[in-house]
């Protein structure tokens, strides 16, 4: 759906804009590319390597390893897995829902989605090219500590 | 042959792990196969995405004068501009890795570090049909728990990134940015 959106929203600005100036829209689509080669070879790699270490770790081993009673080192295997892989949130949702149900605990669970959507080290690379080597180390530390903090608030405290 | 050198060096990585990849498929069959779907799944996931944000961006980089998004979103800009900044973010699709390159963009347009790293907060947590999803998977109560979490959480982590970042590593960022 959102794709749709997505490339509508594009044909319409691009007929627009060639039609108000061809010159300006050949210069666009020419930094397009430019940017869009610029980070493939990291994109590629990137792919690779999330793509090995899913076929390692499947569902049911993520399951037995977050279960119940997994208590703080769950926790902690949760934030290993979330921060190094980037899976996306359609995926992640019902692979958390699922492994609620299999009985893994509410901490564990926010621990492995936020760290999941805000740290990534596999895709580091990438975010290095845009801010630099120590603001991007300072941007991932911080959101590991915030999703710390959120999985004992929500898993220790509310869903006790 | 300058740029031959050139590209082999830039995917010398990729064609490591490609290697890799490759020696496990020897190996573990099995596994190697697994990889390299789930692989081509998210590349062609990607490709379907990215390519029309970039073209997206080059308009923008194209048509927007630097001083309208600096009025916007810039040092100036206040709380109206942290606002169009966090919707700017919600309103995107894509993997985080998808955030970065509109942010180079942003960046060399002038808007705010705080703003930015706002976005990227953004995007990455708060997308609206990812708590649609979210509702659907673990429940109204949970999602909603979590976004009032996560809004304090990516203001509190955008100022304290803005704070820690010194004024050469800023300025070496805004001068990265200008090279896209």
């Amino acid at each position: 759906m959102f794709t749709y959106v997505l490339y509508g929203t594009m044909s319409v600005l691009l007929i627009a804009s060639w039609s108000k100036d061809k010159k300006k829209t050949k210069m666009a689509l020419k930094k397009a590319w430019k940017s869009f080669e610029n980070i493939l070879p990291q994109l590629f790699t990137v792919l690779l390597i999330i793509g090995m270490m899913l076929s390692v770790l499947d569902k049911e081993m993520i399951s037995s390893l977050l279960g119940s009673e997994s208590g703080v080192l769950g926790m902690a295997l949760a934030a290993i897995i979330g921060s190094i892989t980037l899976i996306p949130g359609f995926v992640a949702f019902p692979l958390a829902a699922s492994l609620l149900k299999a009985g893994a605990g509410y901490g564990q669970i926010t621990m492995f989605i936020t760290t999941l959507m805000m740290v990534g080290i596999v895709t580091m690379p990438v975010e290095i090219q845009y801010f630099g080597r120590s603001t991007t180390i300072k941007r991932n530390l911080f959101a590991f500590f915030y999703a710390v903090v959120i999985s004992v608030l929500l898993g220790g405290i509310i869903y006790k | 042959m300058q740029n031959w050198k050139k590209i082999i060096k830039r995917y010398r990585f990729f064609g490591v792990f490609l290697v890799i990849n490759l020696i496990v498929l020897f190996i573990y069959p099995e596994l190697g196969k697994e990889s390299f779907i789930i692989t081509a799944k998210n590349l062609k996931e990607m490709l379907m995405v990215i390519p029309p944000i970039f073209v997206l961006l080059g308009l923008l980089d194209v048509w927007v004068e630097k001083e309208t998004m600096m009025k916007f979103m810039g040092a100036d800009s206040g709380i109206k501009g942290a606002l169009l900044a966090f919707l700017l973010g919600s309103a995107a699709a894509g993997p985080l890795y998808a955030a970065f390159p509109v942010a180079g963009i942003l960046l060399k347009k002038g808007v705010r570090l705080f703003n930015v790293f706002l976005f990227i907060g953004a995007w990455a947590t708060t997308k609206l049909p990812l708590i649609l999803f979210e509702v659907s998977s673990l429940g109204f109560s949970y999602m909603f728990l979590r976004f009032i979490c996560n809004l304090i959480g990516i203001v509190l982590i955008a100022f304290l990134l803005e704070k820690a970042t010194r004024q050469e590593e800023r300025e070496k960022i805004y001068e990265m940015s200008q090279q896209l």
